[in-house]
């Protein structure tokens, strides 16, 4: 009866993410799979033999609180730090129940089954909380977002890793607690180095890899405490995570392995510090101004806004959407055109957007913008570069060549509001900044937004 | 069939169903998705709630205790920011008619 009863909870987060997947149904969806949730946490207590019910109900209290503070209070900008952080206490709550059940079972009487699903739990649980936390520290700026290497780490990482392997075989076959222990200790080091080797730029698929992480580790959990909620909820999250994994690797043209070992972005762009002079700091740029903007802008039928992480940092999204409404009031067209991984989150302009109430229908996605820029008059691009570079289509030399790009040189003018000549995370100079046809605005976002607002509304 | 069998059968299912539902999702909403799908992930929570309430070493209680707690901040801090983001999100109709009423 009672796994009847998980097994509707189940139920209610598979149709809760099919419903998550449109945008009419989402909000529903999000709810039927917390109530779900809310079910399952009931069916435990009722049906589990607590004894321990101050334990329980002070850490769902703390936990609660905690949880809906951070959420309540957490901006829209910060939204993948936020994901981050979430994630890294699934992991570890999962590890946690791996190391009870390490205390309280048995070991020398315990099935081979699980004590793998233990140590499964226990090290997918740890390297997700640590990974966890340093992507997010990352994002934070609390860490350099370049990769930080030491010389031979892949060969370190992978000692540490064979280390963990062979202790927790040690810790299985031999029912010796203190191998599984080394083996979590090693895991949660392992995911330090591991996300610190990682660039910035790269985190947004660290934190959807290790969404599928927590994902495994909850269903790992599940088959050593034979539970098969567990095992559903940690299955679709590990599927529906690494599914996104993939699609976003896809979107930058590189394989897994590439971004999780290779240490992009701290090579090719050597001298690219934040003076950008990588070699082509001389080359002459057309600089322009707010009222330049502004000109080129009004007398336009057709505009594309090509956002990237730099609105988020300056927090320009409401500024943006004034100015497009300032446009549209004029009868011109506005779009925008958002690459799969513009900004530090799959899909996080687009909540930008819409935090400043930009409708859903007006964002366009790489196959739907492309077609478009040729019959564009201008093309603005607010703190965006890797997604804009032609190098990656042009330069076969170049880092990031084969990465999908907005073609936005085929529109007939180009406008990019950055702050300065400097290459963007990965650290690639940017050819589409020298063309004759594009303007460059040195500027804060949000600064050269609102003074081009007020330059428009004076002419 | 015994349970490590009838859970593998489970696990693989439910990936298929995983790997389905994920792969039309239109990019626009992918990082709600991830939020409420990290969110699911906390069903832990109820593998902590046994751990912390079963009555067992004092140690255990205590690792308990702090699961209980993470995976609740996971759960409900998941959800509310994944409400908080897609009560967002808006049609065109939707901002037509806020705007005018």
């Amino acid at each position: 009866m009672v796994e009847l009863l998980y097994l509707a909870c189940g139920a209610a987060f598979i149709v809760g993410l099919k419903r998550l997947g449109s945008p009419r149904t989402a909000r529903s969806g999000n709810r039927l799979a917390g109530v779900g949730m809310l079910a399952a946490i009931v069916i435990t207590l009722v049906s589990e033999d607590i004894v321990n019910w101050m334990t329980v109900g002070a850490g769902l209290a703390v936990g609660a609180a905690l949880g809906a503070w951070f959420a309540i209070r957490v901006q829209m900008t910060s939204m993948p730090e936020m994901v981050a952080a979430f994630n890294g206490f699934g992991g570890i709550a999962s590890a946690f129940v791996a190391a009870v059940a390490v205390i309280e079972a048995d070991l020398d009487s315990i099935a081979a089954e699980t004590s793998v699903s233990i140590i499964v739990s226990l090290i997918v649980g740890s390297v997700t909380f640590t990974g966890s936390f340093v992507a997010f520290a990352k994002l934070k700026g609390l860490l350099p977002g370049r990769p930080l290497l030491f010389p031979g780490n892949n060969v370190v990482n992978a000692a540490l890793g064979a280390g963990m392997i062979g202790s927790a075989i040690w810790g299985a076959v031999e029912a010796e607690p203190t191998g599984y222990w080394i083996a979590a200790g090693l895991a949660l080091v392992i995911g330090v180095l591991g996300t610190l080797a990682i660039g910035g730029g790269d985190m947004p698929v660290v934190i959807s890899l290790l969404n599928s992480f927590s994902g495994v580790a909850a269903a790992a959990a599940g088959f050593a405490i034979e539970s098969n909620a567990l095992i559903i909820g940690g299955a679709l999250v590990g599927a529906a995570g690494l599914i996104l994994t993939v699609q976003m690797t896809e979107a930058m043209n590189r394989s897994l392995a590439n971004v999780l070992l290779s240490g992009f972005g701290s090579g090719g762009g050597s001298g690219a510090g934040p003076g950008g002079d990588s070699g082509s700091g001389d080359k002459p740029v057309n600089r322009a101004t707010a009222d330049d903007v502004a000109i080129a802008l009004r007398y336009a039928t057709s505009v594309i806004i090509v956002p990237g992480y730099g609105l988020a940092v300056a927090q320009a999204q409401h500024a943006l959407r004034d100015l497009t409404n300032a446009l549209e009031e004029q009868g011109i067209s506005v779009q925008y055109a958002i690459h799969p991984v513009a900004g530090r989150m799959p899909g996080h302009m687009n909540v930008l957007l819409a935090e400043a109430d930009v409708p859903y229908e007006l964002l366009l996605d790489l196959e739907q913008s492309n077609p478009k820029f040729h019959r564009t008059d201008v093309v603005l691009i607010v703190g965006a570069n890797d997604v804009v570079n032609t190098s990656a289509r042009d330069d076969s030399g170049s880092l990031i060549y084969g990465m999908p790009i907005l073609t936005v040189d085929a529109a007939a003018r180009v406008i990019v509001v950055k702050r300065s000549l400097s290459p963007g995370f990965a650290g690639i100079d940017n050819p589409l900044f020298y063309e004759s046809k594009t303007q460059m605005f040195f500027a804060d976002a949000k600064a050269a937004l609102e003074d081009t607002l007020t330059a428009l509304k004076s002419l | 069939m015994n349970t490590l069998v009838v859970g593998i059968t489970v696990f693989v299912l439910a990936s298929f169903v995983g790997f389905e539902l994920i792969s039309k999702v239109p990019p626009t909403l992918h990082t709600p998705l991830m939020s409420g799908a990290n969110a699911i992930s906390g069903i832990t929570i109820i593998g902590a709630i046994t751990a912390a309430g079963l009555g067992g070493e004092t140690l255990a209680e205590l690792l308990g205790f702090f699961a209980v707690v993470m995976a609740t901040i996971n759960v409900v801090g998941g959800f509310l920011v994944t409400d908080r983001m897609l009560e967002m999100f808006k049609s065109k109709s939707d901002r037509d008619k806020s705007r005018n009423g």
